[in-house]
């Protein structure tokens, strides 16, 4: 599998950490509530084609990105810095 | 039909043809009292108890392919009951019992070879670590042994000790674990189910559920609707594509784990190996092929097969603990799907839909737990309340704070 940073182009998978689904983007207010907080915290989609996952460039420029792959293929189809998703 | 060995002796001496199909191939009835999803270890295990010790007459087992087609076949056959907390040590002793047993419950060899297992220790820390672990293990009756370099060394002398970052300093071993052949342990549930009156379903795969009022009345299915009591759900690496069909989001990650096997070698590993702190472990099988893995590839994923770095990390790892594994040719290769939960540990609980049961989350540890899992399953279906020994594998102890986290790693699937 390779990544292309937005900034280095494209690397190993290796030169990359993982971090999860890209909820991380979205959290909630500090008192939105328990069931807003299980749900960013524990309950994640988990889907069986595209997703959207943070990935974190530690091997190259220290960015994190945000990746849209395909989990059945492994199919790498988007990348882009975590901060310019967000906004 | 038992098996025994006079069977065997009387079949060699009539041309082998008084043999007949370990399990029938019926067509699904209108309504079942429990209808199990799921078609591997747990679903099958699920079967055999909720008939043979729950006295239930009318189950189904319904599976999308073949039976025994998935986890239960892709694995790396170890048992063992080496935990620590209060929440999973019972469980998991409780299910080396029964594989201890399983065979005569069965009436089917499934090779189980209480070859003895060793977790190695390569620092002082991990010492302690595990000097604390096996007394956990003893106080919930299980068998530990803490061993010293030296006691290593006897049974595995080939062992790379003297490595610089990682030498082997001794060893915590559980001597009742050991292997199984898996594709057995499928197959024995599935012909003791069966004679037992449960219907096992192939090539029938579920296409969602029928809820009414909050009631589970049944799933919708490739071979038509199936009408259910209760519905029970085992389908461990697709736990939320099928929950997602009953609008669940579970505490589950998906992800890929890779195992391999090399050619067959003369008799060499006499038990299993772990090497945790280089992500390897290794066996060897009865054919001779030397059975390894390491960790997860560390990314989501639904595809049963994994990535090279994964491989090279395991190779690395066989490497340093044992060179001489680098003379040896790998044979096979192969990824399997892991409900990856957040905590590292299992859910066996009802669901928020009435007549609707959940088993999954097993992470890379679901075939040692295959008999105990059928049992506490069969339990909470057949009497709305958890086996004694399942009690903490709720769904609600994330919202609750009461994770069972044996490694400490919080809710990050990937490092479990």
């Amino acid at each position: 599998m390779r990544i292309t940073c937005p900034h280095c182009g494209e690397r190993d998978r290796r030169e990359f950490y993982y971090r999860g689904a890209a909820v991380d983007l979205d959290r909630p207010a500090p008192d939105a509530g328990e069931k807003a907080w299980d749900s960013f915290v524990y309950l994640h989609d988990n889907p069986a084609g595209e997703t959207r996952d943070l990935w974190y460039h530690e091997g190259g420029c220290g960015a994190w990105l945000v990746v849209t792959r395909n989990t059945v293929t492994h199919a790498v189809l988007k990348t882009e810095l975590a901060s310019q998703a967000r906004s | 039909m038992r098996y025994s060995g006079f069977k065997v002796i009387k079949e060699a001496l009539t041309g082998h043809k008084g043999w007949k199909p370990a399990w029938r191939d019926p067509e699904p009835k209108a309504h079942y009292d429990v209808v199990v999803i799921g078609g591997g270890g747990h679903g099958l295990a699920t079967a055999h108890y909720l008939a043979k010790v729950y006295g239930q007459r009318k189950v189904a087992v319904i599976e999308k392919g073949w039976i025994g087609g998935g986890n239960v076949g892709r694995n790396t056959t170890i048992i063992r009951s080496n935990y620590l907390l209060d929440g999973n040590e019972p469980f998991y002793e409780f299910s080396l019992k029964l594989w201890e047993g399983l065979e005569q419950d069965l009436n089917y060899n499934a090779m189980v070879s209480q070859r003895g297992i060793i977790n190695l220790i390569h620092s002082d820390a991990q010492r302690d670590a595990f000097t604390r672990r096996g007394n956990a293990m003893i106080l919930n009756g299980a068998d530990a042994e803490l061993l010293d370099a030296e006691q290593v060394r006897r049974e595995y002398p080939y062992l790379n000790f003297n490595d610089a970052r990682f030498p082997i300093k001794g060893g915590l071993a559980q001597r009742r674990g050991g292997t199984v052949r898996h594709d057995a342990v499928a197959w024995g549930y599935a012909r003791s189910a069966d004679s037992h009156g449960v219907d096992i379903i192939q090539n029938c795969e579920v296409t969602g559920f029928r809820v009414e009022n909050g009631k589970c009345l049944g799933v919708e299915t490739s071979k038509g609707f199936i009408g259910a009591g209760k519905v029970g759900c085992a389908v461990a690496g697709n736990s939320g594509r099928l929950m997602g069909m009953a609008d669940m989001r579970l505490p589950i990650e998906s992800h890929v784990l890779q195992a391999f096997v090399s050619e067959g070698l003369k008799p060499l590993l006499p038990g299993v190996i772990t090497f945790g702190a280089g992500h390897f472990y290794v066996s060897q099988s009865d054919k001779g092929g030397l059975v390894f893995g390491g960790d997860l590839d560390g990314y989501n994923s639904y595809a049963q097969r994994g990535n090279l770095p994964v491989v090279e990390d395991v190779c690395e790892g066989g490497m340093a603990l044992m060179p001489m594994i680098g003379r040896a040719r790998l044979l096979r290769m192969w990824g399997g799907i892991m409900d990856m939960s957040m905590d590292g540990s299992p859910i066996i609980d009802q669901t928020h839909i009435d007549g609707l049961y959940f088993n999954g989350g097993w992470c890379y540890g679901g075939f040692k737990a295959t008999p105990a899992s059928g049992y506490c399953f069969a339990h909470l279906l057949a009497k709305d309340a958890p086996h004694p020994t399942a009690t903490a594998y709720r769904f609600d102890r994330f919202r609750t704070g009461r994770m069972i986290d044996e490694k400490g790693m919080g809710n990050q699937p990937n490092l479990h």
